[in-house]
């Protein structure tokens, strides 16, 4: 049997979520409640019926948005925190455009998308810039414009997108990814169509990375900044353009939820996490396209089905935030379950 | 109302803001000074706080007025436990830290839900009996002018963090310690050469922004939150390690930059009171502190250059 890099990139993750799993079934078991019934809940709690299975998707959608988000910025060497502020301010410019305007769906809806792209592109541009030209550390900035991104946007929500209400007026029909067709055939789930736009996404960011010459610079940017100075590559060029197709996807994410499950915006007492869960879904998915989409099903499963522990099997629903860091925990120490995958392969021999 | 009184209403609530996050940058310094970036200090946080909320409620009976001075204690102890997590991953494991860091976030908010609802049935404990209480400083507190600044109306607290600030700052540049700790984080393979464990250090750097992290957040905990729920602990982690590349790595910066977040965010709390931001709308205070500290980050701070190795796991013999 052989192990090339291409089965460990493989075998890596597969052995983190089980692993995962398995410490979830564990700590079930230490406080007395019964794993299978725990995770019999889990499953019926997100494939149960379809009604669930809808919902598992919808939550699905904006985490494959966040997660191409952070793992974009990651190939290009830049870590993104600041997806979830991004996520705030595509979520309030999607609801904008969306209530203040009335134009045919065919204009109406890509606006509205365009503009929480935009919003998130700017939300990304100026840690992007900052980094680029003054070398000023993208980590902090991201973290400081997530909290920029909750408080305005809730004052924003009060004074112009309401009459002092502490949501947003409802947006347009025509500026809606939501669908009776969809509802229905999901028994009454917010499911919409903004699934598909995310598995587009996915596929135009595996195109500009992997088979375009500006991604092949974003790569080898990520890979050493020095040596693609040498041979001739703007980096600060391409920080920035990372941090703005990274922001863009958040900002996309959020429209997802103004747009799709939402069709408002409400104001955000705390962060809606689906930009701190993309770290999650990226690093899950090992920073690439397909990895994320399969990253975010895992995700939105185990968040969805969570949601049905407390009532069907009495188990805390944060077990599965337990389960969720333990996954990374594994991902992150991958050398080890390299190394112990490599001391089995030399014993069978 | 003179500049005094203004004074007077700004500095106790920025001192008891900053606090916790003194506290937990001081470690953040030490956690990155040795080579290991440590985005795990809102988990660590998160635990401290869990921790000294918990052990509060549970032996308030038993300690009587000393137990928020033994809870911080027991948080510092549990979270130092709890950051051997983040060590062995990105020391041993050779982990990436960042992500490591992540998982620690996740994990220290699950775990601390989840054993809150284990134990106390709801989403959040009762409130503690036994908190931190302000109090006025005998003699120094009677000095005109300078006594009802800093020595009325204060938590000890408060100075505790300015007093480990600079006691941070003498082990880290005044000790053999601090120097192999330092010399980990710049060259691991030179301080290997030279006979220092570089694992060991990490080690123990880890463990001190464990211990720091967990007094940061129970404080947190025992003088402003006083219960633990999922929204206990919201950013100050992250505060913390803005607070740590702000003060460019070095623990008087950081608890410079500590207090300064502190005296922004009380800003937003106290404004009502103050004549020249009464009429100041509420957003443009608190976006404030987070809007001033990227245009200092952009001004006047300059190029922070972190230690060199940090971030990179150390693997012996490598070149």
């Amino acid at each position: 049997m052989m192990f090339t890099n291409r089965m460990f990139n493989i075998l890596v993750p597969v052995i983190s979520v089980l692993l995962g799993l398995i410490a979830g079934a564990i700590i079930m078991a230490s406080f007395g409640y019964n794993p299978l019934n725990g995770y019999q809940a889990l499953w019926a709690g997100s494939f149960g019926d379809i009604y669930y299975f809808g919902e598992t998707i919808r939550q699905v959608t904006p985490y494959i948005f966040t997660g191409l988000a952070v793992a974009f910025a990651f190939r290009s060497g830049l870590f993104n925190i600041g997806a979830e502020g991004q996520v705030i301010v595509g979520w309030l410019a999607s609801v904008w455009v969306g209530a203040a305007f009335d134009a045919p769906m065919i204009i109406h809806l890509p606006l509205a998308l365009l503009a929480a792209a935009l919003a998130g592109a700017i939300w990304g541009f100026i840690p992007g810039l900052l980094k680029a030209k003054l070398g000023v550390h993208e980590v902090i900035i991201t973290i400081m414009m997530n909290y920029i991104a909750l408080h305005v946007s809730n004052a924003l929500i009060r004074s112009v997108l309401s009459e002092n209400q502490d949501s947003s007026d409802p947006i347009k029909e025509s500026a809606s990814l939501a669908s009776n067709w969809l509802m229905e055939m999901t028994s009454y789930s917010r499911l919409h169509f903004g699934i598909l736009i995310a598995l587009f996404a996915a596929m135009i960011m595996w195109f500009l990375l992997e088979k375009t010459t500006a991604g092949f610079e974003l790569r080898s940017v990520g890979f050493n900044q020095h040596a693609s100075r040498y041979a001739g590559m703007n980096v600060g060029k391409n920080i920035i353009l990372a941090m703005v197709i990274s922001g863009a996807f958040a900002g996309l994410g959020g429209a997802m939820e103004g747009l799709g499950t939402f069709g408002y915006m409400p104001t955000h007492s705390a962060f809606t996490n689906l930009g701190f869960d993309g770290i999650a879904v990226a690093l899950l998915g090992g920073n690439n396209a397909f990895g994320v989409v399969l990253a975010a099903l895992l995700f939105g499963t185990l968040k969805i089905g969570a949601l049905n522990m407390p009532t069907a099997a009495d188990v805390p629903s944060e077990l599965v935030e337990i389960v969720i860091a333990l996954i990374i925990f594994f991902v992150a120490s991958s050398y080890i379950i390299r190394w112990v995958l490599l001391r089995f392969k030399k014993e069978g021999k | 109302m003179g500049i005094l009184d203004i004074l007077q209403s700004i500095i106790p609530p920025a001192m008891f803001f900053s606090a916790p996050l003194i506290f937990t940058a001081l470690g953040g310094v030490f956690s990155e000074r040795s080579g290991v970036v440590n985005i795990g200090l809102e988990g660590l946080m998160v635990m401290g706080a869990f921790v000294g909320i918990v052990f509060n409620l549970t032996f308030a009976d038993v300690f009587g007025a000393a137990t928020p001075w033994i809870s911080i204690l027991a948080a510092m102890i549990v979270s130092a436990v709890f950051s051997l997590i983040h060590a062995v991953a990105s020391v041993t494991f050779r982990a990436d830290q960042v992500v490591s860091g992540v998982a620690i976030n996740f994990l220290a908010l699950g775990l601390g839900v989840f054993l809150t609802k284990q134990w106390y049935d709801k989403g959040q404990t009762d409130m503690v009996s036994q908190p931190f209480y302000t109090l006025d400083i005998p003699v120094l507190g009677d000095i005109p002018v300078l006594g009802p600044l800093f020595f009325q109306n204060m938590y000890l607290t408060s100075y505790l963090a300015i007093i480990l600030a600079v006691v941070a700052w003498y082990i880290l540049y005044k000790t053999p310690f601090g120097l192999r700790l330092r010399s980990v984080g710049e060259h691991p393979a030179a301080a290997d050469t030279n006979g220092i464990n570089v694992y060991a250090m990490r080690y123990v750097a880890v463990m001190i922004s464990g211990a720091m992290g967990g007094l940061g957040g129970s404080v947190f905990a025992l003088t402003i939150a006083l219960n633990f729920s999922q929204s206990t602990i919201v950013g100050q982690g992250f505060m913390s390690l803005a607070a740590v590349i702000f003060g460019k790595w070095h623990p008087l910066g950081a608890m410079g930059a500590a207090l300064f977040f502190g005296f922004a965010q009380s800003l937003s709390v106290i404004s009502s009171s103050i004549p020249f931001l009464e009429d100041v709308p509420q957003i443009y205070l608190l976006i404030a502190p987070y809007v001033l500290t990227i245009l200092a980050l952009a001004g006047f701070i300059g190029r922070a250059e972190a230690p060199k190795a940090n971030g990179e796991p150390y693997i012996k013999g490598s070149r």
